[in-house]
């Protein structure tokens, strides 16, 4: 177990140093912070002079291991070009919003997925089964951002029963919540119904029930249990796509997190800004796989001893 | 990922026979309707100069934010009403069906280029060549995909050619994962160990033995993944880093619409539709095809 955690803490080690990579030379590529940072009317002496002082006429490999150690031991991604406050500042302080959000989507997927799949895996073929693989094709060819300007001009503007935009209260969490759960909805559905079938076909869901047991017993606790495996992986890989269904989500009901602050932020070039969040994101989604990996090693030895 | 989809995807071999014959066939008239669907958006594509009854690009400024035909003040001159400038919201939709669709395929073809390319070598040599392909991978698939699109199409520049190589360029791990392991999977068969016995060249064996026995898994993937780049790209449009203005894609149409969803409503809700019923066909389609191709189902 141990080796197993080690091996994959050096890949997400690994993994997180190359996303940083990219992202450094994407935007070394992109920008030349002295146009942005000094006044147009400045001379070429000048530029060479601030370039000079900012280290930007060192090597690119130089520049990246001094942005690497920077952002390593001190968080310091630099300067907001729009803003001028640490880059870092601003991502912490938009960081809540997104987690609230990706958090409230997350407990509303598994709340839906969970009961629909078991019913849908136990009543196979019933219409509940076909109504749940239905909304799931639907679901999946649904553009995230379009259902949710359906979700506010139905529920926002004609019923007026929900606040469309803004982060003030619960209720402004109701819609942004169901439009980004919508987003992994689908999948989830379709895991736990298939991990249950898998699961009730075999001789120890037959043996539970041919002890006696009672039936709810058998689904939850011998079946539910095993079928959760795969979910268990599903929900941390699904991490990173969730960030990114907040990017959208974000933008369509202006909520206040960091996906919105990320198209703001490539919108106006504000390039220290975005490797915060990139990075920041990548952090996220290399520790979710992790977790994910390491927690189901922990219940199916199978993995671990792979 | 890839391990559980499969795992989806063979669920159905144990069912009950009778309705597995129904499900297939049900699955199978899905498939036509999907069809169908694509069918009608190539015709549309082909033929919009014929079909739309405006020039897309007109303006018309006191003609602006007219209603569809059915609603009051609709006229039949504007099937589905006109948009903030007057241009005719019918004739617009039925042109973005161009984009959506040369996006959506030519990303797909470009991204199953690289994906194949490097599953086939990562799956036939193993080892290291296996461990560098597979790290890089894994490296894709924990950036936050969203994000490198708008950085890369902030980079590359908003324009049409830029968006199909953002959406090859990020998409194509799928197709490594999913071509490596069926790669190595045919490497210990007969027909190739023959093939490799009599010394043909690896291109040879690769391009003739294995990418054949891949083509349908390949075809499968292939048409999920023109879907999902049709909904992408509405997306980087919409997120005003896609398609640029005027030209009518979808997503950009969309975000345009949402300034007016207070009144305007039908301006957001048909592009949106046209991109859905889109992705929905060629979902469909897909489904069959999979269906049609997977060996467990073929069986039985």
């Amino acid at each position: 177990m141990r080796t197993y955690i080690i091996k994959r803490l050096l890949q997400s080690i690994g993994v997180c140093l190359v996303i940083s990579m990219i992202s450094f030379f994407l935007l070394f590529l992109n920008t030349d912070p002295a146009l942005v940072l000094l006044p147009p009317e400045a001379e070429v002496t000048d530029i060479a002079q601030f370039k000079k002082q900012m280290g930007l006429d060192r090597p690119v490999t130089i520049q990246y291991l001094d942005f690497l150690h920077r952002v390593v031991l001190y968080g310091d991604f630099g300067n907001s070009f729009v803003a001028k406050v640490s880059a870092l500042q601003l991502v912490g302080e938009r960081l809540p919003a997104t987690v609230k959000l990706a958090v409230a989507a997350l407990i509303l997927v598994n709340l839906v997925a969970i009961p629909v799949g078991i019913i849908a895996a136990i009543r196979r073929y019933s219409l509940m089964d076909n109504l749940a693989t239905l909304a799931a094709l639907l679901g999946q060819a649904m553009p995230l951002y379009w259902f949710g300007i359906m979700l506010i001009i139905i529920f926002g503007i004609w019923l007026r029963w929900l606040p469309i935009s803004g982060s003030d209260s619960l209720a402004h969490l109701i819609l942004p919540a169901i439009t980004l759960a919508s987003w992994i909805l689908p999948v989830n559905m379709r895991l736990v119904r298939s991990g249950m079938l898998d699961v009730l076909n075999q001789d120890y869901i037959r043996t539970a029930r041919a002890k006696g047991l009672n039936e709810r017993k058998v689904l939850i606790k011998h079946a539910f249990k095993n079928a959760a495996i795969p979910l268990v992986t599903v929900v941390g890989m699904q991490l990173g796509l969730l960030l990114g269904g907040a990017v959208v989500t974000e933008t369509v009901f202006a909520w206040p997190g960091l996906g919105r602050l990320a198209v703001d932020s490539i919108r106006m070039g504000d390039y220290p800004v975005v490797q915060a969040i990139v990075v920041v994101f990548a952090f996220f989604v290399v520790i979710g796989n992790l977790l994910a990996d390491v927690l189901a090693a922990l219940i199916d030895p199978r993995i671990r001893l792979e | 990922m890839s391990e559980l989809v499969e795992k989806i995807e063979s669920e159905e071999v144990s069912a009950p026979k009778g309705s597995l014959i129904f499900r297939k066939i049900w699955h199978l008239r899905l498939g036509v309707i999907g069809g169908l669907v694509i069918l009608a958006l190539l015709l549309t594509a082909i033929f919009c100069p014929l079909l739309a009854p405006h020039d897309p690009y007109a303006q018309n400024i006191s003609n602006r934010l007219k209603p569809p035909v059915w609603m009051e003040k609709g006229d039949w001159k504007h099937l589905l009403g006109t948009d903030h400038l007057g241009r005719d919201l019918f004739s617009r939709i039925l042109y973005g069906s161009r984009i959506s669709l040369v996006v959506g395929i030519s990303a797909a073809i470009l991204m199953a280029i690289m994906g194949v390319g490097l599953g086939l070598f990562a799956g036939y040599y193993g080892g290291q060549v296996d461990s560098v392909i597979s790290f890089f991978v894994n490296c894709m698939m924990g950036f936050p995909f969203i994000l490198l699109a708008m950085s890369l199409v902030a980079v590359l520049g908003p324009s049409l050619q830029n968006i199909i190589i953002t959406l090859a360029l990020t998409s194509w791990p799928v197709f490594t994962r999913v071509t490596r392991v069926e790669t190595m999977k045919l490497r210990e068969r007969e027909f190739i160990l023959a093939a490799t016995s009599l010394a043909y060249e690896t291109w040879r064996i690769l391009l003739h033995h294995i990418l054949p026995n891949l083509l349908p898994s390949i075809l499968v993937l292939g048409t999920v993944e023109i879907a999902r780049a049709i909904i992408l790209e509405s997306l980087l449009s919409f997120l005003g880093l896609g398609i640029q203005p005027p030209i009518p894609s979808w997503g950009a149409m969309l975000a345009e619409g949402r300034n007016y969803m207070l009144m305007q409503w039908w301006l957001a809700a048909f592009p949106g539709s046209a991109i859905f019923l889109s992705a929905l066909g060629i979902n469909l389609l897909g489904d069959a095809l999979r269906d049609m191709t997977d060996p467990h189902l073929r069986k039985s």
